[in-house]
């Protein structure tokens, strides 16, 4: 599946009328794919609840940004608030559901997302572990597999963690798989993928209790 | 009554001493002193400890403080892609960072505003941010210790200030500058317009003059990155 492929899939874990954060890369594609009958509350870090679209260029406010940096527009019913308010909505447990991108995840659930070792410069964190510590779901969003084809599930993160037991469900390319207290559960595999493909390319064991059901955008 | 109105951005920041300690409100481009840091950069006040979510978008925001390189250390959440000056000096171990998540971030400076000592939280438990800090268990989670950032200024951007230092903040423009206020000794708010004591509805003011030790009108750069 494309990226976008995987945002589509994602945005089918939003119930209606929740209130939802979405990370860097992959996650900040779902807005585009939610579908029409369910209205969720975007939140976003800088101060914003009832984030909508992008602006259009005559709608633009700099002052109106996401946490890209890219000016959006409000739904109707939305507030602002201050930084601190922003990530007490992450942390003490009030956004329902957040959308994060990954570099790992173990097969605890903890989340590796804010530096690769041996890239240039420090890293960073952002509002990822105060979302990973508090958000009641966490979703993450990644590629199966590294562009040279290593496992992104693994089973201990060997790279930066950003919270340990933190992830509820992975949504990649291949697979659709929900961290629970026995293990990983594979829910979904991507159309004309097995099990066991999906298993091989996955560094940690997955739980599959019975024929797996493809994943189906409808 | 004590007047807090600067005549212009030099007058506001001319006794900052070389070794501040510095807050640097703004966020995702919105909201940030961008006239007041240029105007401290033509002071040139060195070794600066700057406390700022990240560092700079190339020669904007907080990136001209690191081009001129007076800024010794910084404490950011997220030094972003586009902070090639931060980087060139990180690189070159002329900058030291503390990096911090983003909310606790907020909250270490909302503890000095609000006279706390610190407070235990979860965020960062078991990563690199938990190095070297006290753990317990709380309400039967693994908990970190973090401590407050104070600091000697504030540099804030407000959209309109009356004459006692009552603010506003424009649509997402606010994010960290109403924290910022609280934290420092001296805060300095760079304001697109200074209206009358008493135009602002006081159940509209979202940051209260008694945060507010200068304020400077500034009309030129909204925005610098």
């Amino acid at each position: 599946m494309t990226r976008e492929q995987i945002a589509q899939r994602a945005a089918l874990e939003l119930p209606d009328g929740a209130y939802v954060n979405l990370g860097w890369g992959i996650p900040n594609l779902i807005a585009d794919y939610l579908p029409k009958e369910i209205t969720v509350y975007f939140h976003s870090e800088n101060g914003i609840l009832g984030m909508g679209r992008r602006a259009k260029p005559d709608e633009e406010d700099f002052d109106l940004v996401d946490a890209m940096k890219i000016p959006v527009t409000l739904i109707s019913g939305a507030s602002f608030f201050h930084q601190a308010d922003a990530h007490l909505m992450s942390r003490g447990g009030h956004l329902d559901v957040a959308v994060l991108g990954g570099f790992q995840v173990s097969e605890k659930g903890d989340l590796a997302n804010w530096k690769i070792p041996g890239t240039k410069g420090p890293g960073g964190i952002g509002g990822a572990m105060d979302i990973a510590a508090g958000a009641k779901t966490l979703i993450v969003c990644m590629e199966h597999t590294t562009k040279d084809g290593a496992p992104k599930i693994v089973r201990q993160c060997t790279y930066p963690l950003t919270g340990l037991a933190c992830v509820d469900t992975i949504v990649t390319d291949l697979a659709v798989i929900d961290v629970k207290p026995e293990g990983l559960v594979l829910r979904e595999v991507a159309r004309g993928w097995s099990a066991e493909e999906v298993q091989s390319l996955t560094g940690a064991s997955l739980i599959a209790r019975q024929q797996i059901p493809e994943i189906d955008f409808a | 009554m004590k007047r807090k109105i600067y005549a212009s951005l030099d007058a506001a920041v001319a006794d900052i001493p070389d070794g501040a300690q510095i807050m640097f409100g703004g966020f995702g481009g919105a909201g940030f002193p961008n006239n007041l840091i240029q105007a401290l950069a033509r002071k040139g006040t060195k070794n600066i400890t700057a406390i700022s979510n990240n560092c700079g978008t190339r020669e904007g925001e907080l990136g001209l403080m690191f081009k001129n390189n007076q800024i010794r250390h910084v404490i950011a959440s997220f030094p972003g892609p586009h902070a090639n000056y931060f980087q060139e000096r990180f690189a070159a171990k002329e900058v030291t960072l503390e990096l911090v998540p983003q909310g606790i971030l907020c909250e270490r400076m909302r503890a000095a505003g609000a006279g706390l000592q610190g407070f235990y939280t979860a965020v960062g438990v078991g990563t690199e941010v938990a190095e070297g800090k006290e753990e317990r268990l709380l309400e039967g989670q693994r908990c970190i210790l973090e401590l407050p950032i104070h600091a000697d200024y504030a540099f804030i951007k407000a959209h309109l200030a009356d004459e006692l230092g009552n603010l506003t903040y424009r649509l997402a423009a606010r994010n960290f500058n109403p924290i910022m206020a609280m934290a420092a000794k001296t805060t300095i708010a760079e304001v697109e317009e200074i209206v009358a004591v008493g135009s602002i509805n006081p159940e509209h003011v979202m940051t209260p003059a008694i945060f507010v030790h200068r304020i400077v009108q500034a009309k030129g750069l909204r925005y610098a990155g």
